[in-house]
């Protein structure tokens, strides 16, 4: 005969197979911060170094490549930290990153992503460089908000948050490269902070 | 309350058979290599206690091929769902008819 001890035991079982089986929850806070830091040298230097301030929906701007070039090395270097720290995590607690789960959240986020980024880099053949920050703000927003379902909910806060920035943006376009800081830099920085405190002290 | 060890189904005693049980009620289907690594058991292992379920009706297995591989997904069939919640609910009698 089982003891209540073991009846208790079961339970807990049974409630961290459901969560462990269905959220992804090998992320820590260190990949928010670290990609929020990039994030903040990347449009430091957009502003600063390239002298890109792009003030209305139109604006010609012509080292174009060099912005690219800064972007996609934000993203590159916030992919590899959140995949390095995400192997990291998963090994301490003897499981493997890349699961069903992890492959559900990635396959979430990706439409919205994938979408996002071809329609910003179309517009911008156009010369509608303005809509770049609030456009990415929205669709990452928008592939926050589907990987929440997927793994610890304050993603999805984190996404409307993002989506909210993307929209307000577009009222102020001439301030687009803040509002992109604010939202891939320092929400980024605050969302790592509240998870290391909240999940890993 | 007057709650009967008995309630208890023998299915469920074991911790693998639990944990089987759990991770197909929050997930449509999965397969075996995904089952393995939640569960962390050995495949001889995993696969005996999945076939026990099998038997008992409360998992169904689906065998398809992807990419000329063949790959076994298992789901939990209405009976399993509905003796799966029987048994959480007889738990949770247990603990509080002691408490």
């Amino acid at each position: 005969m089982k003891e209540q001890q073991d009846y208790i035991q079961d339970i807990a079982q049974i409630r961290s197979m459901m969560e462990r089986s269905s959220k992804f929850l090998s992320l820590s806070g260190w990949a928010g911060i670290l990609a929020g830091s990039y994030a903040l040298a990347g449009a430091w230097i957009a502003n600063s170094f390239l002298g890109f301030q792009p003030d209305q929906i139109f604006y010609s701007y012509p080292d174009l490549t060099n912005i690219l070039l800064t972007a996609g090395g934000v993203l590159v270097l916030s992919l590899i930290s959140a995949l390095l720290d995400s192997r990291r995590k998963a090994q301490k607690s003897d499981e493997s990153a890349w699961n069903s789960t992890s492959k559900r959240m990635l396959a979430s986020m990706a439409v919205p992503l994938f979408t996002g980024g071809l329609l910003t880099l179309l517009l911008l053949q156009y010369g509608l460089t303005g809509l770049m920050a609030p456009l990415t703000l929205i669709f990452y927003g928008l592939a926050l908000y589907n990987a929440g379902f997927y793994t610890i909910r304050e993603v999805r806060l984190m996404g409307f948050t993002q989506m909210i920035l993307g929209l307000l943006n577009l009222g102020f376009i001439e301030s687009g490269l803040l509002f992109w800081a604010i939202g891939f830099g320092g929400i980024h920085i605050v969302y790592g902070i509240y998870m290391h405190f909240r999940f890993e002290r | 309350m007057n709650v009967s060890f008995d309630d208890l189904h023998k299915a469920f005693e074991n911790r693998v058979r639990l944990g089987i049980m759990s991770a197909l009620a929050v997930n449509d289907s999965l397969d075996f290599t995904s089952l393995k690594e939640f569960l962390n058991v050995t495949d001889g292992n995993l696969a005996t206690h999945i076939k026990k379920l099998e038997q008992e009706g409360f998992v169904a297995v689906e065998k398809s091929f992807i990419d000329n591989k063949p790959n076994t997904s298992y789901s939990m069939t209405p009976e399993g769902k509905k003796a799966f919640n029987e048994h959480l609910n007889v738990l949770e009698q247990i603990i509080k008819s002691q408490q």
